[in-house]
C-alpha cells in the first residue's frame, strides 16, 4: 500500500489539477498537487529507510499483457536501487512543486504547469520502480512526453516550441535503440522480466548473434542498444544537443527534469542492467568512452557560455558523463551515488539560478548581471553551496561521489578506464573553472544591468527559499550520509547492483595512490583559483584571451558546431527528401492521379455536360425532334 | 368522289411540321409554343380519323376523343403555369426562360 500511494499519488494530483484546474482555480491546484507530492515524498522517505540494506521484493498491481509466453505485469520492484531513486525523485519533485508556487506565481496557466510537473513525477516513479522492460518503456516515454510538454510550456514562444520538438525528436533516436534493445532481450531471453533476464545473463555470455551477416556477442548487442537509449535520455555525446535547448522551459522544469531526475534515467538503466553489462565488456567500454568524452566535451563548452542556465545545463551534461563512465568501469554504485548527490546540488544550482533570474526580471545573460551579491544574500549563499558541491570541495556532497568515480576509474583495468580518468580530471578542472566563473560573473564585479533593473533586484519569497534550504541541506550532507552506497559489499542495493571481479572495483579503488585521491581536489582548487584571477581580480584578461584564441573561443561558444553539423548532415537532407516526396510523390503522383485527379476529371466532364443545358425550351424541343427523326429514320430503314 | 387517304396524310404532315417549327423557331411567346403543341396534336388526330375511316375501324375515332380531352387538360394546365410564371417573373418571353441553364 505504501508503495502504491508513493507512485500513484502524483498521478492523482496531476489528474485533479489537469482536468479540473479551471474549475478549482490556481490556488487549489497548487495545494492539491503539492499535497499529493508531499504524501508521495513522505512515503518515499519511509520506503528509503525500510528498503536500503533490505530484501528486494515486488508489489504486483495487475497483469498487463499476457499473450503466449509473453507475460507482462504492472509491478513495483522495490530494492535498494529503486528506493534510492524514488527518494531522489519524490523528494526533489516535492521541493520543486513548492518552489514553483512562488516562481510561477504570475503565470497565466498555473494548474496546467502543476499538473505536468506531477505527471512527470508519476512517469519517473513508474520508470524507476519498473519490474520489466515494457513498464520501463512506459515510464521512459511518459517522462519524455512530460518533458516535451514542459519545455514547450510557454507555447507562444517559437523558440520554446522548437526546443520541445528537438528534445522529442532527438530522444526518438535514442528510443529507437532502446526499443531494439527490448526486442533483442525478448528474442534472446524469451521474457522482458528483469528477474529472468538477469538470472540468465551469464548463460548467454559466450553466445553470439548474427546481424547483417556479422557475428556479434549477444550481450554486447543488447548492452549497446540499451545504452543508445540511455544516451538519448541522458544527453550523452552525439545525442546531447537537445539538453541545452531544453532550457527554454521554466526554470523549475530545468531543475527537476533536465538536471535532477529525468536525464539520470539513462544512468539508472545502465545500473539496473548491471547484471547484464557485467557480461558485456565491449558494451561497457563504449559506455566508459562515451561517458568520459561527454564529461570533458560538455565542460569545455560550459566554460564559455553566457546564459546562466546554459552553463548549468552543460554542467549537467558533463556530470552525467561522469556517472556513465563510472558505470563503464563497473563502478555502478559510484555512478548512482553521484546521481544521488548530483540531484541535490544541481537542483539547488538551478533553483538558485531561477531565484537570480527572478530577481533580475527574467534576465538570463550573465554579462548583464554582476554586483548583486549583497542584494540577494540568501540566494548568493545557496549558489555558493551548490557550486562548492559541484566542484567537489571536501565534505560537500559532490566531493564523495566525484572522488569515488575518479578513484574507480584509476583503479579499474577496463578498457578506456585511464582515458576516462584523465578526461575526468580535466573535466573536474573545467567544472571548478566554470562554476567559479558563474559565481563571479553573476554576483560580483561592477553591476552591468541597467539602473532600473538594479533598483528592483530583490530576494525571492520564502516559498522559493525554503526548497533551496532543503536542497542545500542535501548538497551539504547527502554525500556523507549516503557513503554506504559505495561500500564494497554493495549491501545498500539489496542485490540490485552486481559487480564481478575479485576484489571488486569498489574494493580496489581504496588502494589507489594518495596523489590520485587528491588530484580532483587539486585541479578543482586550481580551476577555481584561475576563475578567481580571471574574472574577479583582472577582469580584462578573459576578453583578451578570447580575442587571441578567437577560433578556439568561437568553436567552444558554438558548442563544437554540433548543431550546425547535424543541421547539415541530417536536417537539411531530411527536409530536401521531404520536399521531393511532398511535391513529387504526394503532390504530383498521389494527388495528380489519385483522389484529386479523379475528382478533377469528373468535374471537367460534368462542366462539359452542364454546358449542354442551356435552359431554353426550344433547344430541348429541338433535341427531341432530332431524336424523333433519328428514331423514325432508324425504324423505317433498318427494322424489317 | 371520295378524297383519297393521301390528302389527309399530307395535310396532317404539313400541320405537324408547322407545329414543330412553331415550337423551336419562335423566340417570343410561350403561348405560341402551347398553340404549336395543339397543332401537332390536331395533326395526329387527323391521321387517326383518316385511318379510322379508311380501315372502317372506330377505335381510331374513339382515340381522337381521348386525345382532344387530354389536349384540353394540357392546355388548361399549360396556361395556368404561364399565368403563374408571368406573375412571378413579369415576362413570358421564351428568351428569358433559362433558369435551368447549367
Amino acid at each position: 500500500m505504501l508503495y502504491t500511494i508513493l507512485v500513484f499519488a502524483p498521478l492523482v494530483g496531476a489528474l485533479i489539477a489537469g482536468l479540473f484546474g479551471r474549475m478549482i482555480g490556481d490556488r487549489a491546484s497548487q495545494v492539491v498537487t503539492c499535497g499529493f507530492m508531499a504524501l508521495s515524498a513522505a512515503c518515499a522517505i519511509a520506503s528509503f529507510f525500510l528498503n536500503i540494506y533490505g530484501e528486494p521484493f515486488k508489489v504486483v498491481l495487475f497483469d498487463w499483457i499476457v499473450v503466449g509466453s509473453f507475460d507482462t505485469q504492472w509491478a513495483l520492484r522495490i530494492d535498494g536501487l529503486s528506493a534510492s531513486m524514488m527518494l531522489v525523485v519524490s523528494f526533489i519533485s516535492f521541493l520543486i512543486h513548492v518552489y514553483s508556487v512562488g516562481y510561477m506565481a504570475e503565470d497565466a496557466s498555473i494548474p496546467r504547469f502543476m499538473s505536468y510537473l506531477s505527471l512527470f513525477t508519476f512517469a519517473m516513479l513508474m520508470l524507476v520502480t519498473s519490474d520489466n522492460l515494457i513498464q520501463l518503456f512506459f515510464g521512459w516515454e511518459g517522462v519524455g512526453v512530460a518533458s516535451y510538454l514542459l519545455i514547450g510550456f510557454w507555447y507562444d514562444r517559437a523558440s520554446a516550441c522548437a526546443a520541445a520538438m528537438k528534445a522529442f525528436i532527438v530522444n526518438r533516436v535514442g528510443d529507437f535503440g532502446l526499443v531494439l534493445g527490448i526486442a533483442a532481450c525478448y528474442l534472446v531471453f524469451d521474457s522482458v522480466q528483469y528477474d529472468v533476464i538477469f538470472a540468465n545473463a551469464a548463460k548467454f555470455a559466450d553466445s553470439t548473434i548474427v546481424v547483417f551477416s556479422y557475428e556479434f556477442s549477444t550481450l554486447t548487442i543488447i548492452g549497446v542498444l540499451l545504452f543508445i537509449g540511455a544516451m538519448g535520455k541522458s544527453a550523452q555525446l552525439g545525442l546531447h544537443t537537445w539538453l541545452p535547448d531544453a532550457m527554454e522551459g521554466p526554470t523549475p522544469v530545468s531543475a527537476l527534469i533536465h538536471a535532477a531526475t529525468m536525464v539520470t534515467a539513462g544512468v539508472f538503466l545502465v545500473a539496473r542492467f548491471s547484471p547484464l553489462y557485467e557480461y558485456a565488456p565491449t558494451a561497457l567500454a563504449m559506455v566508459a568512452f562515451v561517458g568520459a568524452s561527454t564529461a570533458f566535451f560538455a565542460a569545455t563548452i560550459g566554460m564559455v557560455q553566457n546564459d546562466i542556465k546554459r552553463v548549468i545545463a552543460y554542467s549537467t551534461c558533463s556530470q552525467l558523463g561522469y556517472m556513465f563512465f563510472a558505470c563503464g568501469v563497473s563502478a555502478y554504485s559510484a555512478g548512482v551515488f553521484h546521481l544521488f548527490t548530483h540531484a541535490f546540488f544541481k537542483a539547488l544550482l538551478f533553483l538558485g539560478a531561477g531565484s537570480v533570474i527572478h530577481a533580475m526580471h527574467h534576465e538570463q545573460d550573465m554579462r548583464k548581471m554582476g554586483g548583486i551579491w549583497n542584494k540577494i544574500p540568501i540566494t548568493y549563499a545557496m549558489m555558493w553551496i551548490g557550486s562548492l558541491a559541484l566542484m567537489g570541495i571536501p565534505f560537500f556532497a559532490g566531493y564523495y561521489s566525484k572522488d569515488a568515480i575518479l578513484e574507480a576509474a584509476w583503479a579499474s583495468h577496463a578498457p578506456f578506464a585511464h582515458y576516462a580518468f584523465w578526461l575526468g580530471i580535466g573535466a573536474a578542472f573545467l567544472t571548478a573553472f566554470y562554476s567559479g566563473r558563474l559565481l563571479w560573473l553573476t554576483f560580483h564585479g561592477t553591476p552591468r544591468a541597467d539602473h532600473h533593473t538594479m533598483e528592483h533586484v530583490h530576494e525571492s519569497p520564502m516559498v522559493m527559499l525554503v526548497p533551496l534550504f532543503c536542497l542545500a541541506g542535501g548538497a551539504l550532507f547527502a554525500g556523507w550520509l549516503a557513503q554506504g552506497m559505495i561500500a564494497p559489499d554493495a549491501a545498500w542495493w539489496s542485490g540490485a547492483i552486481v559487480m564481478r571481479g575479485e576484489p571488486n572495483i569498489l574494493e580496489e579503488m581504496h588502494h589507489v595512490p594518495a596523489l590520485v585521491k587528491f588530484a580532483p581536489l587539486i585541479v578543482g582548487v586550481a580551476g577555481f583559483g584561475l576563475s578567481l584571477v580571471l574574472y574577479l581580480l583582472v577582469p580584462s584578461v578573459p576578453g583578451r584571451i578570447a580575442s587571441a584564441l578567437r577560433p578556439v573561443y568561437l568553436f567552444l561558444l558554438n558548442k563544437w558546431y554540433f548543431d550546425e553539423l547535424y543541421d547539415r548532415i541530417f536536417v537539411q537532407p531530411a527536409k530536401a527528401i521531404g520536399a521531393v516526396f511532398w511535391r513529387g510523390g504526394d503532390g504530383m503522383v498521389i494527388d495528380g492521379f489519385g483522389p484529386d485527379g479523379v475528382a478533377a476529371t469528373t468535374n471537367r466532364f460534368a462542366r462539359q455536360a452542364a454546358r449542354l443545358q442551356t435552359g431554353y425550351v426550344y433547344h430541348y424541343a429541338f433535341a427531341m425532334l432530332i431524336g424523333v427523326a433519328a428514331l423514325v429514320t432508324w425504324y423505317l430503314f433498318f427494322v424489317r | 368522289m371520295a378524297i383519297p387517304l393521301s390528302h389527309f396524310l399530307t395535310l396532317a404532315a404539313i400541320l405537324f411540321t408547322l407545329g414543330v417549327f412553331g415550337i423551336f423557331l419562335n423566340r417570343k411567346n410561350v403561348i405560341i409554343i402551347l398553340m404549336s403543341i395543339e397543332l401537332i396534336l390536331l395533326s395526329v388526330n387527323i391521321n387517326f380519323v383518316a385511318f379510322s375511316a379508311h380501315l372502317n375501324d372506330l377505335v381510331g375515332q374513339v382515340f381522337t376523343m381521348f386525345v382532344l380531352t387530354v389536349a384540353a387538360a394540357e392546355a388548361a394546365i399549360g396556361l395556368a403555369i404561364v399565368v403563374v410564371y408571368f406573375r412571378n417573373r413579369g415576362s413570358i418571353e421564351v428568351e428569358d426562360i433559362n433558369l435551368m441553364r447549367g
